[in-house]
């Protein structure tokens, strides 16, 4: 578990379908959902069904990998976010979000930690880690490092 | 079937910033802005379309406060700034059912109305999964412009030139918020907000609207205006669906093929573009998607001066679009089509009209390019009723 200095960890609004991941996050286990039926995993682990098949889905542990897909350093505060936010990233620019195409196949939204953003590039292999958003049962938000 | 359905008024407020005039009067005055460019009154107006940020409960609160008391046909739906767009489509597909023969479509908000946060979007499954990492529409569209860059060598000079092209034509604009011509160099001195994106990559934020009156052609021939055909449309959601994202296009691959389609025609037959303006990546994504080049192309295409008025390869956003003339409340479809209705009848600013304006294609894009979109395209043609 690291705490990034700097990167604000709000607490995200756990629904009843995406309490397993959540509770998952707190111990560090990183899990995504998984149709048996079509042996495919989705993003985000919010649904308790397939979005291919509609079949009843669970939730599997990932490898934790994947290779950044995009990137953008975010250097000024404020912009306006659908639903609201960006929280109180303000104290914590540049910082650097990210999609991260995971070795199981979806992308997920993320920040990439650890790294000065001019090292950041399209491809590049990272690993997840998890940021408490409190205490040691709370949700953790999966963040990823350069691997 | 009543037959094809045309726009017969056009309004655009000629407000940028209007803090004494209420949404609900703002309103009222693009209604009676465009219904009196169409030679017609509230009593005509038996069809209303608007979104549900409109004061109120919507259309239900606009139409007692207009006094809309012959409606036969409404319609709400809410895809963004793509909406009005939506409507035009919605209201043709009404008339042609016979369901009404006036529809009167109306846009209007404010600076402080903010982004559109549809009713409900607290509960949105997605937002434990996007918002805490600090996720916001520059930041998202910025994904989006890296990875295009990544796949097709696209530079941030070819998306300054769409600014640069923006500006070039707010210059004759007098309503325009920024009617200062930019150079490619000024766009790229510009501050990054979220890199690859600049400051002059991103639409300004202004109070303000526009409306439009779609009316059947039995209306059309009884009106002494220029009514503008509409001759295709279609609207279309992309998102990732189970995860697997792809940044390099958007949905208007769906809706403009479709468009094109019902239309009968193809990107070749079009002399004018309307395009959402909300960052210049979405310009580009755009260009390609609709075939107006190939994929991964648009950026030696813009790069050409193609968006130039009136004399480029594809004269685009002719008012100075959202990067420079307007964004009502962050809904950027309807001045896009105010302009092209302005465009076909031969009634833009001299300085940037197309000669021979025949044909327009107005696409919209409401939500993310970098998340989950709704697209909307409509297709008009200048012919006589």
């Amino acid at each position: 578990m690291t705490e990034e200095r700097g990167l604000p960890a709000p607490a995200p609004a756990v629904s009843p379908h995406s309490a397993a991941f959540w509770e998952a996050s707190a111990q560090q286990r990183f899990l995504v959902g998984h149709c048996p039926g079509c042996d495919q995993w989705f993003w985000p682990p919010n649904r308790t069904f397939c979005p291919r098949c509609g079949e009843a889905a669970s939730l599997r542990e990932a490898s934790g990998r994947g290779t950044i897909y995009s990137h953008t350093t975010v250097r000024v505060s404020g912009s306006i976010a659908i639903g609201g936010g960006p929280y109180n990233y303000k104290d914590a620019l540049p910082f650097v979000l990210a999609y991260v195409e995971l070795a199981e196949g979806p992308t997920v939204m993320t920040n990439i930690v650890g790294a000065d953003a001019d090292v950041v590039a399209v491809g590049l292999p990272v690993r997840v880690e998890f940021s408490r958003t409190g205490g040691p049962e709370d949700p953790a938000l999966p963040r990823f490092r350069l691997v | 079937m009543a037959g094809r359905a045309y726009i017969a008024g056009a309004f655009e407020h000629p407000g940028r910033h209007l803090p004494d005039v209420s949404p609900a009067q703002l309103h009222a005055e693009v209604a009676l802005g465009a219904l009196a460019d169409a030679g017609l009154t509230l009593a005509d107006v038996d069809g209303f379309l608007s979104t549900p940020d409109a004061p109120g409960f919507g259309v239900i609160t606009m139409a007692d406060y207009l006094g809309l008391d012959r409606l036969t046909y409404t319609d709400t739906t809410e895809t963004g700034g793509s909406s009005y767009i939506t409507h035009v489509g919605h209201a043709a597909m009404a008339i042609e059912a016979g369901l009404c023969s006036v529809a009167l479509v109306t846009m209007a908000g404010k600076v402080s109305s903010g982004v559109p946060v549809p009713s409900g979007y607290p509960d949105a499954p997605e937002l434990s999964f996007e918002i805490p990492f600090g996720a916001s529409l520059v930041a998202e569209h910025a994904l989006a412009a890296r990875r295009h860059m990544y796949e097709f060598g696209t530079t941030s000079a070819q998306l300054a030139e769409i600014k640069v092209a923006a500006s070039t034509h707010a210059q004759h604009n007098p309503n325009a918020v920024l009617r200062k011509v930019v150079t490619v160099e000024q766009v790229l001195d510009s501050p990054l907000i979220a890199d690859p994106l600049h400051k002059l990559d991103c639409c300004i934020n202004t109070d303000g609207g526009g409306a439009l009156v779609v009316v059947s052609e039995g209306v059309a021939r009884s009106l002494d205006r220029h009514c503008v055909a509409i001759r295709g449309h279609a609207t279309a959601i992309k998102a990732s669906f189970d995860g697997r994202i792809d940044l390099t296009y958007t949905a208007a691959a769906q809706s403009g093929r479709r468009a094109y389609d019902m239309a009968g025609i193809g990107p070749a037959d079009i002399d004018y573009v309307g395009l959402y303006d909300s960052f210049t990546i979405t310009v580009l994504e755009q260009i390609e998607d609709l075939g107006f080049c190939e994929k991964g192309k648009g950026g030696l295409f813009v790069e050409s001066g193609a968006l130039r008025s009136p004399d480029g390869q594809l004269p685009t956003n002719s008012d100075g679009g959202g990067l420079c003339n307007n964004h009502p409340a962050a809904r950027g479809g309807m001045p896009k089509l105010v302009e092209a209705v302005r465009q076909l009848r031969g009634e833009a600013t001299p300085e940037v009209q197309v000669r021979d304006c025949r044909t327009a294609l107005v696409n919209g894009i409401g939500g993310s390019i970098g998340t989950r979109m709704g697209s909307a395209t409509v297709i008009l043609s200048r012919e006589a009723v």
